[in-house]
């Protein structure tokens, strides 16, 4: 009994430590005076409004969602045929490239950051759309790898083989059987990259940070030049975008396994 | 009865659903007892509880005749088997064996021995420094034993640790198994759904159906004399026959009346009853070889296997299988018309 | 010949935009300083020479303190917190996972934000503390270090979950009931097959969680005090303030090497120890 209060305690913790600030932040953007009441006082939607007749926070938001679906295609597009030619034909080759891939995500964005500005540079070219984009896309590349590659090792062989005695040819086998398996991971990657590069900060902001304003560089702007309401309001269509991202790939696809779960 | 495990009145509920309905057993010392039954009729589930791993909802568990229901699973010097076997894959095997010997402080000198001791008892002498992905599947078993076994417990429990292996190793373990037990009389519980292993090994067979103990008894009991008509028809093959009391003696079998043994005393002329018989004990004769006592039937189906001939006779609508010498009925072909006789002491009278 | 076709595109894409951007940072490291924020040609080891100034070396003690802190608390909680959720039931743990990979994607920006939001004068938590007579009156409890580890484990918390969600969930019972039919407490048994069993994804986990601190710009900006600012503020401002990108390349690769240093001694002191 006691054994049970203390996981119910601790998980409610925890659960409060991760959800104040989000909820502080949500209900602050509720308030109807432009200071920072918590609870919300004269509840109202006025920042709301105020968040989307304004062309400036308007044209952060249309920017992110731009950069952020760009960067989940060029994502998906270099990671599919690596996972792919490494299931078909265990290539080499498209393991070195994984592991190339792959190293990005594993160092401090800041260094990161630095990489990409210098790189940006070299090529004269700083301050473009294009920037925040590429950049984007092989820092998270090894999101779909890792994605479409559970995708793929799940497809049973015994069903290509069955298709294949009752006739299938391999470009039947890959409209017909492995596709319908793959295509959830597919789309799982594509919304993990879109998620990330939507929230991501350091990286945009050196590579572009000037001209490409994103939703996280505003934020981060007016950061510096004290408390609007706003900003509150930017932070909650942020977190409401990644619950339902996340929720819908618990749709589509099986989450716990999806995240490297067995069982259940 | 002084030493040994008693089990009074243990039930298990999860949620709604009870798994486990007021058990009550006792397994004296040194005996080794089967629980039998389909899956999910509550037999892992009751080991468990033994074990420590669940905790009843209702009863009492006691070793020795002392109440062990709430003492902790390390406590109780119980070694476990597990289906899966459960051996710690980043141990070698002698570490494996010697886990519950260096947990009771034991020192190097005497581990060592005793893991060499158990391997010689496992006749595994050389792999003590294997790792456990090195071993097979029969090796695994026995190491899987001799870790359970190194503790010296009180009580030998074991969940089902054949059912992964194939049909002959199976028979080859089961006899190994039942050999050990008898010479280092250690008490022991095996969890099966296999008639056949409870039957090899077990002194007592504890059959079990939806959480409830359908019959306790020796392996000849249970199948010679099953309690009721669950039991007749899980133990082995059987001939289920409904019928109907005529008098102390005599039951009505569809047209025919039939002579039978002892009447159970709480039946009445009239009631509905089954007839449980065994197929060897399903007697053929030719027509108008030996008519008493006989039911006339047609045969249905032939299977002759070598050592003996499975037949298939149809009686009014009943198929009723039997077992048939070869020597005696070989060449016997579907259609020919037979005698049945129902030998009266091999008829058990199951009340419905 | 099929291979090659299908593997052309990505093969370019990683050449171009992670082989040559890494080998410009050794590069660019070693180039003198150019006026206009860019670089010339020539080489010169001055970048390396100001990194044993005493400012820099404090900022990095700073990043390798904050990163073990930081590192300690998201183990230490995140680790039962896992074992908790891959023992609930699927629903309850499917929306665990979506609050915490929402959480985990959220821009640290929007959460350094939060953090501070929650942590000012004017909203609850400092007036909870006063209510609880732990403090006197009302006050912003930014800048502190308190507030800077606090948001990071916020943000790295969701990483050493998903880190340790895998192996714990298919963390084998029977192996721990095992260990207690032998006779080993639940403490025991933890120390004896939990731990061996998920020794390589916890260290994984505990290197992740440095890696992140380490590289984390916003939070040490926002919440912290400028006189603990860790190496990623500095190396920022070197870029961004300094125009000098030279001495932020340097800077770069001297992080990396801290950090991968740092990564093999957590390495090396977790292989040394635990046998039953």
């Amino acid at each position: 009994m006691t054994k049970a209060i203390g996981k119910f305690l601790f998980l409610t913790v925890l659960a409060v430590f991760m959800a104040a600030p989000l909820v502080i932040v949500a209900g602050v953007s509720f308030n109807g005076t432009p200071r920072m009441n918590f609870p919300p006082q004269n509840v109202s939607l006025a920042w709301y409004a105020a968040f989307f007749s304004d062309p400036a926070w308007m044209s952060a938001f249309s920017l992110s969602v731009i950069v952020a679906s760009l960067a989940s295609l060029a994502a998906v597009s270099i990671a599919f045929p690596i996972a792919y030619a490494t299931w078909k034909y265990r290539s080499r080759m498209a393991l070195l490239l994984e592991s190339i891939a792959r190293i990005s995500f594993l160092l401090p964005s800041i260094v990161l950051s630095i990489v990409f500005l210098v790189f940006w540079s070299w090529l004269g070219h700083v301050g473009r759309i294009e920037d925040t984009i590429l950049s984007h896309a092989v820092v998270f590349v090894t999101l779909p790898l890792t994605t479409i590659g559970l995708g793929f090792r799940s497809v049973d062989l015994a069903l290509v083989e069955a298709a294949r005695t009752m006739g299938a040819r391999e470009g039947d086998v890959l409209r017909t059987i492995v596709r319908p398996i793959v295509l959830p991971y597919v789309v799982s990657g594509l919304v993990f990259v879109f998620i990330l590069s939507l929230n991501e900060y350091i990286i945009a902001y050196m590579v572009a940070g000037f001209e490409v304003e994103t939703l996280p560089i505003k934020v981060f702007n007016n950061l510096r030049m004290g408390f609007q309401p706003t900003m509150c309001v930017g932070a909650v269509l942020f977190m409401l975008l990644g619950v339902f991202a996340f929720s819908a790939v618990a749709l589509i696809g099986d989450l716990p396994k999806l995240l490297g779960g067995g069982r259940i | 009865m002084k030493f040994g495990l008693e089990i009074q009145g243990v039930s298990k509920v999860y949620g709604n659903q009870t798994v486990v309905k007021d058990v009550s057993l006792t397994v004296p010392r040194g005996q080794f007892v089967c629980f039998l039954g389909p899956s999910g009729c509550g037999k892992t589930t009751l080991m468990r509880m033994i074990a420590g791993l669940e905790t009843p909802s209702a009863g009492r568990i006691l070793m020795n005749e002392k109440d062990i229901t709430k003492t902790p699973v390390h406590s109780r010097n119980f070694a476990m088997v597990f289906q899966a076997l459960a051996l710690f894959p980043f141990l070698s095997v002698e570490d494996n064996i010697a886990y519950s010997l260096k947990l009771r402080n034991i020192g190097p000198a005497d581990r060592r021995a005793r893991v060499r001791e158990l391997l010689e008892l496992i006749k595994l002498p050389d792999i003590g420094p294997r790792s456990i992905d090195q071993l097979s599947g029969g090796q695994r078993q026995r190491v899987a034993i001799a870790r359970a076994l190194a503790q010296e417990p009180m009580l030998f429990l074991l969940d089902e640790p054949l059912s992964a292996l194939d049909a002959k190793l199976r028979d080859h373990m089961q006899v190994e198994l039942r050999q050990l037990q008898q010479k280092l009389q250690v008490t022991t519980i095996l969890v099966t759904h296999d008639q056949r292993e409870a039957m090899t090994i077990a002194d007592t067979i504890v059959v079990m159906a939806d959480g409830v103990v359908q019959q306790i008894g020796p392996p000849t009991e249970i199948y010679r004399k099953p309690a009721n008509r669950f039991v007749a028809a899980f133990i082995g093959q059987s001939n289920l026959l409904d019928a109907v009391v005529v008098d102390r003696r005599h039951v009505r079998l569809g047209n025919s009346v039939t002579e039978t043994g002892a009447m159970p005393a709480h039946l009445r002329d009239g009631d509905a009853v089954t007839i449980s018989v065994r197929p060897e004990n399903v007697r053929i004769v030719r027509n108008g070889e030996d008519t008493a006592n006989a039911l006339y039937g047609r045969v249905g189906f032939v299977r002759d296997v070598g050592d003996h001939i499975e037949l298939r006779i149809d009686y009014q609508g009943r198929e009723l299988i039997c077992i048939a010498a070869p020597a005696e009925w070989a060449g016997i072909a579907v259609d020919e018309q037979v005698a049945v006789h129902l030998p009266i002491d091999a008829c058990t009278i199951l009340a419905n | 010949m099929r291979l090659g076709l299908l593997l052309s595109w990505p093969t370019v894409s990683l050449l171009v935009l992670v082989t040559i951007p890494f080998i410009l940072l050794l590069r660019i490291s070693i180039a003198p300083h150019d006026q206009s924020g860019m670089w010339s040609p020539g080489v010169t080891l001055r970048a390396y020479g100001t990194l044993a100034e005493p400012e820099l070396l404090g900022a990095l003690l700073d990043s390798v303190e904050l990163a073990l802190a930081v590192a300690a608390l998201s183990l230490g909680l995140g680790f039962p917190l896992t074992y908790l959720i891959t023992r609930m039931r699927r629903r309850i743990q499917v929306v665990w996972l979506i609050f915490l990979l929402t959480t985990l994607s959220l821009s640290d920006v929007l959460i350094a934000f939060s953090w501070q939001v929650m942590l000012s004068k004017r909203i609850g938590l400092s007036k909870i503390f006063v209510a609880l007579g732990l403090m006197d009156e009302a006050a912003s409890l930014t800048p502190s270090s308190g507030a800077v580890i606090a948001c990071l484990v916020y943000l790295v918390l969701p990483f050493t979950v998903l880190t340790l969600f895998p192996v714990l969930s298919r963390l084998n019972n029977d192996l721990i009931e095992a260990a207690r039919t032998l006779g080993a407490s639940p403490v025991r048994a933890f120390v004896t097959v939990v731990v061996p069993l998920t020794k390589r994804p916890a260290v994984i986990a505990f290197v992740m969680a440095m890696v992140l601190t380490v590289g984390a710009y916003v939070p040490p900006l926002v919440l912290g005090r400028p006189q603990h600012w860790p190496m990623a503020v500095l190396i920022g401002s070197a870029a961004l303030a300094g125009h000098d990108l030279p001495r932020a390349s340097a800077m770069s690769i001297f992080l990396l090497a801290a950090t991968l240093l740092l990564a093999l001694l957590t390495a090396r002191v977790a292989r040394g120890r635990v046998r039953p």
